[in-house]
């Protein structure tokens, strides 16, 4: 009933090709974007903020990333975690050393350090596909995880071998480091991720983003028809490793504020596959649903049997939220294979038919 | 100039100087490789016979150990936990073909290696709940006694260990090649729609594949198990044997065993002489690297099926 876009008129092509081509979407999104920017901090607590929106940002970006390398451009990785501990330790390494470069730009720099590492490790794909590539990838994962570990100089040899974030400070509020408020930090992560969000969603809407999909759906045929399918792979590559990477500054910077390599495991990279597959692949949106849903779960497992007024030790606990983790991603997976984008989509073919299917 | 020697020489002048102790370093290689090519034939048999990439064998040797130890705790003879083990492992088979890949048929082969991610999830966390999650020490009366040959010394458990390795990969191959149901199940790897329209039951096949899969794991899990004391980390072999399958080929039995005896050796043999060079702990990622460089020249690994695409 409301949501018709019945009497809507083009006059223009760029109207036309609009990203919310429809009104009641344009209003949705701007509702959202209101709520998100200017209400959640008002009302959020310190908890809710440090607990489940932060980290659902920084994941957010992360899966983003992703998405644009297996959904979009077909390569499947599991070196998410590594490329995003070159943004963490790189935007360290460069903002102790310099500090008087703003820390925005920092982590754009080492997002492009993250996104050259990502063009090394991506030269394999033009050989190696499948899983093959998958289990390539994962060389990128412990190799960079060990870099870390083992060089000292990219946490500037301090004994503990942790990276802490610095104090930093944005048009004046300092939005890293301790004493940083969670609020400043989730709307400097929050604005990050609506740019990139953006720059995807226009980057696969474009002549990049198709030979991508064309590669993903067969790289020889995309081949054929002219798509130079080195150049693609590589490219896809590096961006994606580019939002792993700032996605990893903001892990430590905005959200964790000290970090080690344990914080960018092998289970990371896991996470953000997940997010993606339950997401939807091949959808910027389904990375966002996808990312709430796997940050949100775990918070949620852990709360919920205690205001159920359910004791339970902390050992069992913590197995039935594996268990249960498990579980539901193998139910989504059965449910909906092409995951939340694909409901969403449904969702909005009914309602516009609503409440007259006929 | 001194960085190059380093690299490139002094290592080699180390080898040459004293051949007995690269031969036993080379032997070491060789037998853990034995044990990661227990883990990685779990691997192979499943994806030969179903496409599933399966990531819960890890945890599947570890669930399998945990409830071995778990049933010996409890005062169950040797024998009797064994074979209740194995008959836990087929329950396992049945209960993941019933309530996960019957659902999953015509999937995408990436939405069926995530599934088999949240499988790992849900069989870790059923171990830890049914067994406890504490270190526990595996003794089934295997000898582990070091004793030296020409010189060279040796461990009558890594021995035993190759000697299994070497049983089950024999075993293995007749029942492929030999029995009725080895047939089918080369036949469903080879194609699952020309399998069925000459009637060979699919979901049989693949709950005979993952209990025999399971059994694997199991002999995998005792023997790393009594090595090592059965324990979460247990689960992160998977990890170690991944590098073996993209070296051998996914798909190939021998490429499995060959595969974790280069690996074995190439790992052991860069950590001691090489390692120290570059800071040492290197055996993380020191078999990715060298299956990643092999693929770049190989790309279906040393046995795979020849990879042939058509537009």
């Amino acid at each position: 009933m409301f949501y018709r876009e019945a009497g809507q008129f083009k006059t223009t092509y760029g109207a036309d090709q609009a990203v919310f081509p429809i009104a009641q979407d344009r209003w949705f999104v701007a509702i959202v974007a209101v709520i998100a920017f200017v209400v959640v901090p008002l009302v959020a607590s310190e908890y809710i903020l440090q607990a489940v929106l932060i980290p659902f940002l920084v994941f957010a970006m992360a899966a983003i990333g992703l998405n644009l390398l297996t959904g979009y451009a077909g390569q499947v990785s599991l070196g998410t975690g590594g490329f995003m501990a070159v943004g963490g330790y790189m935007t360290y390494k460069i903002t102790t050393n310099i500090p008087d470069i703003n820390i925005i730009v920092v982590f754009l720099i080492a997002g492009l350090i993250a996104a050259g590492v990502g063009l090394l490790f991506g030269i394999p794909s033009l050989r190696i596909k499948g899983f093959y590539l998958a289990v390539a990838t994962l060389a990128a994962q412990f190799f960079l995880g060990w870099l870390f570990n083992k060089v000292g100089w990219f946490y500037n040899d301090n004994p503990s071998g942790t990276i802490t974030a610095p104090p930093r400070t944005l048009f004046g509020v300092t939005v890293t480091g301790p004493e940083a408020v969670a609020e400043a930090r989730y709307l400097v992560s929050l604005t990050i991720v609506v740019v990139g969000a953006m720059i995807a969603k226009n980057l696969v809407r474009g002549r990049i983003g198709r030979s991508w999909m064309a590669v993903r759906d067969m790289d020889i045929a995309a081949e054929i028809i002219g798509i130079r399918p080195y150049r693609a792979k590589l490219l896809a590559f590096a961006v994606s490793s580019f939002y792993c990477g700032v996605a990893g500054a903001m892990m430590v910077f905005l959200w964790l504020g000290s970090a080690e390599t344990l914080a960018f495991d092998i289970f990371v990279s896991f996470n953000v596959l997940f997010m993606i597959i339950i997401g939807g692949l091949g959808s910027i949106l389904g990375s966002l649903l996808g990312a709430a849903f796997i940050t949100v779960m775990p918070v949620a497992l852990t709360n919920i049997p205690p205001l159920l007024g359910i004791e339970i030790p902390i050992d069992l606990q913590k197995n039935i939220e594996v268990i249960l983790f498990g579980s539901m991603i193998i139910f989504f997976l059965i449910v909906e294979p092409r995951g939340f984008a694909r409901l969403w989509q449904i969702t909005k073919e009914k309602l516009r038919l609503w409440p007259f299917p006929y | 100039m001194d960085m190059l020697y380093a690299v490139f020489i002094a290592p080699f002048v180390d080898m040459a100087s004293d051949p007995v102790f690269l031969a036993e370093v080379v032997i070491g290689g060789l037998l853990t490789g034995i044990m990661y090519s227990l883990v990685a034939l779990g691997f192979v048999l499943i994806f030969k016979a179903s496409g599933v990439f399966n990531f819960a064998q890890g945890v599947m040797v570890l669930f399998a150990a945990l409830t071995l130890v778990g049933l010996m705790e409890r005062g169950v003879p040797v024998w009797l936990a064994l074979v209740l083990t194995v008959a836990a492992m087929v329950l396992l088979a049945y209960a993941i073909e019933w309530l996960m890949l019957r659902h999953l048929i015509n999937q995408d082969e990436i939405i069926l290696f995530m599934a088999t991610i949240g499988l790992s999830f849900v069989l870790q966390g059923l171990g830890e709940m049914m067994w406890g999650s504490n270190v526990k020490p595996l003794d089934i009366g295997i000898p582990d006694r070091s004793f030296e040959l020409w010189g060279i010394l040796l461990n009558e458990f890594d021995l035993f260990a190759a000697a299994v390795g070497a049983v089950m990969v024999a075993v293995l191959a007749v029942f492929f090649h030999y029995t009725r149901i080895g047939r089918a199940l080369r036949a469903v790897a080879d194609d699952h729609q020309a399998a069925m329209s000459v009637g060979i039951p699919l979901k049989t096949i693949w709950i005979i594949v993952w209990s025999v899969a399971g059994f694997v794991g199991l002999v995998a899990g005792i023997m790393w198990g009594a090595k090592s004391g059965v324990q979460f980390s247990l689960s992160l072999i998977a990890l170690k044997a991944l590098p073996v399958l993209m070296l051998g080929g996914f798909t190939s039995i021998p490429g499995a065993i060959l595969g974790g005896l280069i690996i074995g050796v190439g790992e052991k043999v860069a950590e001691i002489y090489w390692g120290p060079l570059i800071g040492g702990a290197i055996e993380n990622w020191f078999a990715y690297v060298l299956a990643l460089t092999f693929l770049v020249f190989r790309p279906q690994g040393l046995f795979g099926e020849r990879i042939i695409e058509r537009v």
